[in-house]
């Protein structure tokens, strides 16, 4: 389990944990992102403060400390 | 004729407006749901004996609202009266979306579940079957394509059929060990003569459960509100501990979302995955290293089109109001009439229109890059320089328009949804020296700078308002709006070819809304500058110079003394007087009564700084390149006096037609007043300070 943050663009795995706070928590799971969703990391700016994940064929693009509180189990890690 | 109303709801991004826009045989209405500046679109369709009336609801992704938008549009389904709810969801992206449709389906109301963008679907080999959707969700199902204008006016006919229909509601059935919770939830709320009906009682349960708090507000102020809040805490308790959640809310998200996947499981056959165009433009356009160049030329190509092409039909709409205004000068008999007509009103008016070839195209490229789906990627590439200076990566699209016109650039700012990240970007747009300010710009290096750096000045006047902006963002942010900016989290929808009808719509849309917003401000503002500068008149002044006038034989001396005499009259009048009255205030920067009064008449529109100059030094009609303007300005203003103007010009209010678009965005009359007065001390404050440094440094 590790937080999307610490992982590298074309990874894929299954989210385990949502630390964040309400209205986040419910803000991420209105775009699809819960427990058991199967999530992938798209990008990042050069600096990581902004990552783009794809869960489900919505793409969702957050700042580093939403992403931090996103656990996943990785699965496969393409790179 | 009877009538049903239609509550038209549905996440962001899934093509309701291009829905309502491909009804056949619709009309269509705009205007704002009261007392918010969110739009309000209404389609009117005549089907039978019927006449059916579909609001189309902001956006939303869950009844935990979150935007404005989302909390408008929940409002709406909470307390309006209407007949049924037409719910709209993407065909892609299905299951995410029917987690809203269940929240929806507590409601208990007559619905209708429409499935959009089902051509995108079906062309990748995907297919979804309605007969079984049906079946498990209990509620008619239409697949349609807005795009194709495939089974839209179904949508009309299923209207009229469920509204007629006495079926049986559709209920929602949760997990057990929750539905023995809600029964007990909805015993207590029964004893309220408020929940008697039991399918509302029902709802009132399930949100309570979902921790809305708007729910909870009803309950709070009720006799039963004791009783209640014991009861819902010990649920709250039991549940959490049994699932081992969080909150009830999670408890119940987890349920829909399984829910959801079960029945996407059942009805939709997935199409295969593809590497989508998509994901192809974006490995290119939010690239790390290249995202950012391509990103800023999109801007600069904006930037050129808007100020290119929309200067030409600039010139010739100025050139016929220029004419309007002749004719009526000549056909009108001379007096109070003719001068209102031709030298206010109608270069007033003529000063909004000619905004409206600008505004149009830079709206049009807004809209396309919005439409597109590239405004969300601009975001997720600049929020981290953003969010440095406590702004939103969004906020960058209004900041980068205010260089062209203010009154767009507010406009622009509706993007931002979160109301703090509006109202910091709107209180320090004014600083983007938007076009109509650089007229005065040019005058006044052209007088005070070697030609060969006025270049360079002007670069350096425009990127100190940039960095000055970005310094008093962060200012508000700690002092006035403490702690972080919002969160950022955004979904980045598809890449899609735009609708040009509804471009075209909202274009319309805009153009009317425009005029009529600021064009009723602006024409009453202009013509009070224009009743200022032109009364009182002085006979004794106008009679004098006339004899003078006929006195002196040589045409060149003629001119100079209508000159003196326009000059003369502007002192004698009320602006004149408002100026010798101002000029105290405005001695400590090194301005005489001319150039407070060419600063002041400037809140009218930048440029009038420029014609009221020339008036005052009594050079007559000239413009910026006026060499005589130049030398007069030499021969009377200092050179610390200039730079402090330039300062003062570059801080202070804009103009009246972006002043009122800032009141008619921003309704909270705090805001409004701050917004009245903060730029103008700090420009104040800033020129004092210039002027004082340069003084030190004996200039």
């Amino acid at each position: 389990m590790k937080p999307i943050t610490a992982c590298k663009i074309g990874c894929e795995g299954v989210i385990v944990r949502i630390r964040a706070k309400e209205p986040i928590k419910g803000r991420l799971f209105s775009l699809g992102l819960a427990k058991g969703s199967r999530v992938r990391i798209l990008d990042h700016t050069l600096a990581k403060q902004t990552w783009e994940i794809e869960s489900d064929g919505t793409k969702i693009a957050l700042r580093d400390e939403e992403a931090e509180s996103i656990f996943i189990e990785p699965k496969e890690c393409a790179a | 004729m009877k009538k049903i109303r239609v509550a038209l709801a549905g996440q962001p991004n899934v093509g309701k407006s291009s829905i309502i826009n491909s009804v056949t045989g619709a009309r269509l209405h705009v205007g704002n749901f009261s007392g918010v500046t969110v739009e309000k679109k209404e389609v009117f369709i005549e089907r039978g004996d019927y006449e059916i009336e579909i609001i189309d609801l902001p956006g939303i992704y869950s009844l935990n609202a979150y935007t404005p938008e989302e909390h408008v549009a929940k409002k709406y389904l909470y307390e309006e009266d209407y007949d049924l709810i037409v719910n709209v969801v993407d065909a892609n992206t299905l299951a995410r979306n029917l987690i809203f449709t269940m929240q929806l389906m507590d409601m208990q109301k007559k619905m209708i579940l429409v499935v959009n963008m089902i051509d995108e679907v079906e062309k990748q080999g995907g297919s979804i079957d309605k007969g079984k959707l049906e079946e498990l969700l209990g509620i008619p199902v239409i697949l349609t394509s807005a795009k194709e204008h495939r089974g839209v006016d179904e949508i009309i006919d299923q209207i009229v059929a469920t509204h007629e229909s006495d079926k049986p509601k559709n209920k929602l059935y949760y997990d057990q060990r929750i539905e023995e919770q809600i029964d007990k939830i909805v015993k207590v709320l029964h004893k309220s003569p408020h929940f008697k009906d039991p399918e509302y009682a029902r709802f009132i349960a399930i949100r309570l459960l979902d921790r809305d708090e708007d729910i909870y507000k009803i309950i709070h102020d009720l006799p039963i509100f004791i009783e209640l809040h014991e009861l819902l805490g010990k649920i709250y308790r039991e549940l959490e501990l049994e699932y081992d959640e969080e909150s009830t809310s999670d408890i119940l998200s987890d349920e829909r979302y399984a829910l959801s996947k079960a029945l996407v499981m059942e009805a939709v056959k997935k199409p295969e995955v593809k590497v989508s165009l998509t994901d192809r433009l974006d490995r290119l356009l939010i690239h790390p290293v290249f995202g950012l160049p391509i990103f800023l030329f999109f801007m600069w190509l904006l930037f050129q089109l808007t100020f290119e092409v929309g200067s030409i039909p600039m010139d010739m709409i100025d050139a016929a109001f220029t004419e309007i205004s002749n004719v009526v000068k000549a056909t009108l008999p001379d007096g109070a009439v003719q001068s209102v007509l031709a030298d206010g009103v109608i270069p007033a008016v003529g000063s909004i229109i000619m905004f409206l070839p600008n505004i149009l195209i830079l709206f049009l490229g807004i809209n396309l890059l919005e439409q597109t789906g590239y405004m969300a990627r601009t975001a997720f590439l600049l929020d981290g320089f953003m969010k440095k200076f406590g702004l939103q990566g969004k906020a960058f699209i209004p900041l980068v328009s205010g260089f062209g016109c203010t009154v767009p650039a507010y406009m622009a700012a509706r993007t931002l949804k979160n109301p703090t990240d509006r109202i910091i970007t709107m209180l320090v747009l004014g600083f983007m020296s938007c076009s109509a300010r650089l007229p005065v710009y040019v005058l006044l290096i052209g007088a005070f700078f070697p030609t060969a750096h006025a270049g360079n000045i002007l670069f350096i006047i425009y990127i100190s308002g940039a960095i000055l902006g970005l310094i008093v963002a962060k200012i508000l942010r700690t002092v006035l709006f403490k702690g972080e900016p919002e969160p950022f989290v955004m979904e980045m929808p598809p890449y899609r070819f735009p609708s040009m009808k509804a471009l075209g719509m909202e274009l319309w849309i805009k153009t009317k809304l425009f005029i009529k917003k600021a064009g009723t401000f602006i024409a009453g503002a202009s013509m009070i500058i224009w009743f200022l500068s032109s009364y009182p008149h002085s006979g004794t002044i106008e009679e004098s110079y006339t004899r003078k006038i006929e006195a002196v034989q040589s045409e060149e001396a003629k001119a100079a003394l209508e000159n003196e005499m326009a000059a003369k009259a502007l002192e004698n009048s009320y602006l004149g007087r408002i100026g010798k009255t101002i000029e105290p205030f405005f001695s400590p920067i090194g301005f005489d009564w001319r150039m407070s009064v060419a600063v002041v008449a400037g809140l009218a529109a930048k440029e009038v700084v420029v014609s009221t100059l020339a008036t005052l030094y009594a050079v007559g009609d000239a413009d910026e390149r006026s060499n005589t303007l130049i030398q007069r300005l030499r021969d009377n203003v200092t050179f610390k006096a200039a730079i402090a103007m330039i300062v003062i010009i570059m801080i202070y209010s804009p103009c009246i037609a972006a002043m009122s678009t800032f009141w008619a965005e921003v309704p909270q009359w705090a805001w409004r007043g701050f917004y009245l007065v903060y730029p103008n001390v700090l420009a104040w404050l800033m020129a004092f300070g210039i002027y004082r440094l340069l003084d030190m440094m004996g200039y």
